[in-house]
């Protein structure tokens, strides 16, 4: 198949159709706008449902009812959209929904602005709404990969009855790249993938089917109960901890006198600096995760080789996956941290400053 | 001995978790007897919200969904778009669908959504223990207005049938009475016909039930059925608002 130039935002809703998600609701807001429009033009090409909701409360609640009937549903925001997702979040999580749910993440708190950042970090890693639950978080970094990430999502979406979310920003999902996408489903998978869900789901009976009674539902009111749920969660992400932790290497070897952690965006910006200081004789190995729920503690740790004096850490934030490096350190070498906020993005002269001054 | 009534199929062999003197269980009991009728047990999904009425989805003897607080018509709308081919209905309380979900009702009603709506209006928080609803009457005495309501100060009662009125896309809207023999089985026939209506695929249809909560309004159970009927049907009349099946 060739590549097409396409913005991401486009890019992720023609993958998402093509990973057989026909069912998409969500709320207009900024700067994700190019992917309701895009689903607003080819669902129903496709026969599927786009529909506008009147929030995104609503939109996620509509996700909740669209998973619950066992069908590949999507809903999309940006940053301040996403907090109001959050409670609906909590709800599919707890009553184990498949789903996925894309963050083009914007400057923040509040209203932010309409900029570039990895401000929701935290939001999308440590909860965002409420209880003991975790999304699977997935990390893009260039528009083919967040095009990519689309028929994986769903993938681990329906594997284990977890939402799942993609977390980029607002460049990734403004910017144009060369894109190669994935074959669509064929109409055979789409009839399977239509019925995987039929122990669990809300369906019709069929003529003669022994008739069931299947509860969507994250209320238990015993806590004995509850407790047993929760643990049942827990398990099913230790699973998910050891069989679904994604990363990339870059420039990782024995000798390495510094090691770099970026994800998402940011990481591009890094990698150009690392690139030039490792041409002017530095060795400097850059970690970038792919998955940051469940995030990668051993492969990151394995990286501290024996040189390395120090771990860098960059994000389009204050300082939120610094926290996850240092769980990944461990206290074994100094963590520094610099970001940039508010939608200002670094450029890789700065990175290489800020490289150069401790190195 | 000859069986003359018997649990609807559509309800399950689950105790309710209602207190004495309730009217969720002859609401649950109507729409369970109306799929019944109308044939549709195989292909109903339900959607029940927070409030007493939130173990709804252990009574019915079809697939059912539990929302969040207010979300039901967003819930039950996820469910009809994922599954045409199945009928879906929402049962919610005062506080679920007029204060908290508003905007879902609003909404869905707006969008012309092929949902029944069954809106249960007590005029009180029931489950969280007899808080200030946006149906409870001027004056009337709840935990969160104990000097009673002010209408200056919180507005006045929400008549919910009346607001989806001014909508276009609504198909049926009628509210009911609960207080009475003769009302019940008036209510029955407005609740047969929002599921024959569903089953035709017709649209939005919308039932509210005027009802009573002796627990919250601190009254034996007759006397708030006679409470109701003397101060809640005077603001929140009984009839008809919509009906484009009589229309047509």
């Amino acid at each position: 198949m060739s590549k097409v130039l396409m913005k991401g935002n486009e890019a992720v809703a023609k993958a998402a159709i093509n990973a057989g998600c026909r069912l998409y609701f969500a709320y207009p807001i900024t700067p994700q706008s190019e992917l309701i429009e895009y689903m607003a033009k080819m669902m129903p090409t496709v026969g599927g449902t786009f529909l506008q909701a009147e929030s995104e409360v609503s939109a996620i609640n509509m996700v909740y009812g669209a998973a619950g009937a066992g069908k590949r549903v999507m809903t999309t925001s940006s940053s301040p959209g996403i907090s109001l997702k959050a409670e609906g979040m909590s709800y599919i999580a707890g009553a184990e929904l498949p789903c996925v749910i894309i963050n083009v993440q914007r400057g923040g708190p509040g209203l932010g602005d309409i900029q570039p950042s990895q401000g929701d970090y935290f939001q999308a890693t440590k909860g965002g709404g409420h209880g003991d639950y975790h999304l699977i978080v997935l990390a893009p970094s260039s528009v083919q990969e967040f095009a990519d990430m689309a028929s994986e999502a769903f993938d681990l979406a329906d594997k284990y009855r977890n939402p799942v979310m993609i977390l980029a920003d607002g460049m990734l999902g403004q910017m144009m790249e060369p894109v190669e996408f994935k074959p669509a489903v064929t109409e055979k998978e789409m009839e399977e993938m239509g019925h995987q869900h039929e122990s669990w789901c809300i369906h019709p009976n069929q003529d003669g089917d022994l008739k069931h009674h299947h509860e969507i539902n994250s209320l238990e009111i015993d806590p004995v109960v509850l407790e047993k749920h929760v643990n049942h969660l827990y398990e099913k992400y230790d699973k998910i901890a050891a069989n679904e932790t994604r990363h990339e290497l870059y420039n990782i070897n024995d000798d390495n006198e510094m090691v770099v952690v970026a994800f998402g965006t940011a990481s591009r910006i890094v990698r150009s600096a690392v690139d030039e200081l490792n041409a002017e004789g530095k060795n400097i190995g850059l970690f970038r995760p792919i998955t940051v729920w469940p995030y990668p503690y051993e492969a990151l740790a394995k990286c501290i080789g024996p040189k390395v004096k120090q771990v860098y850490v960059f994000e389009l934030n204050t300082g939120q996956m610094v926290e996850d490096v240092k769980i990944a350190v461990n206290g074994k070498v100094p963590v520094h941290f610099w970001g940039r906020v508010g939608g200002m993005v670094f450029t890789p002269e700065q990175i290489k400053e800020k490289l150069q001054a401790c190195y | 001995m000859e069986v003359i009534a018997t649990r609807p199929e559509s309800l399950r062999e689950v105790s309710f978790t209602y207190c004495p003197g309730c009217m969720h269980g002859v609401a649950h009991r109507l729409i369970a007897e109306a799929i019944d009728e109308h044939g549709l047990i195989n292909k109903m999904a339900g959607v029940a919200p927070v409030g007493c009425s939130v173990f709804a989805y252990k009574f019915f003897n079809f697939d059912m969904a539990e929302a969040a607080h207010g979300r039901a018509p967003a819930v039950a709308t996820g469910i009809k778009r994922a599954r045409p081919d199945m009928h879906v209905f929402t049962y919610q309380g005062d506080g679920d669908l007029a204060a908290i979900g508003t905007a879902e009702i609003v909404h869905a009603a707006n969008r012309g959504e092929h949902l029944s709506v069954f809106f249960v209006n007590n005029a009180i928080y029931g489950m969280t223990g007899g808080q200030m609803a946006p149906t409870t009457l001027p004056d009337m005495k709840t935990t969160t207005s104990p000097y009673g309501r002010k209408v200056d100060d919180v507005g006045y009662p929400i008549r919910v049938c009346e607001l989806l009125d001014t909508l276009v896309a609504p198909y049926y809207i009628e509210r009911v009475s609960l207080l009475s023999g003769p009302d019940i089985i008036k209510a029955k026939k407005a609740v047969s016909k929002a599921i024959q209506y569903n089953k035709e695929g017709r649209g939005f249809t919308f039932i509210e039930f005027v009802s009573t909560c002796p627990t919250n309004w601190g009254m034996k159970p007759l006397e708030s059925m006679e409470w109701a009927r003397e101060n809640m049907l005077p603001y929140f009349k009984p009839g008809v608002f919509r009906d484009k099946g009589a229309q047509a």
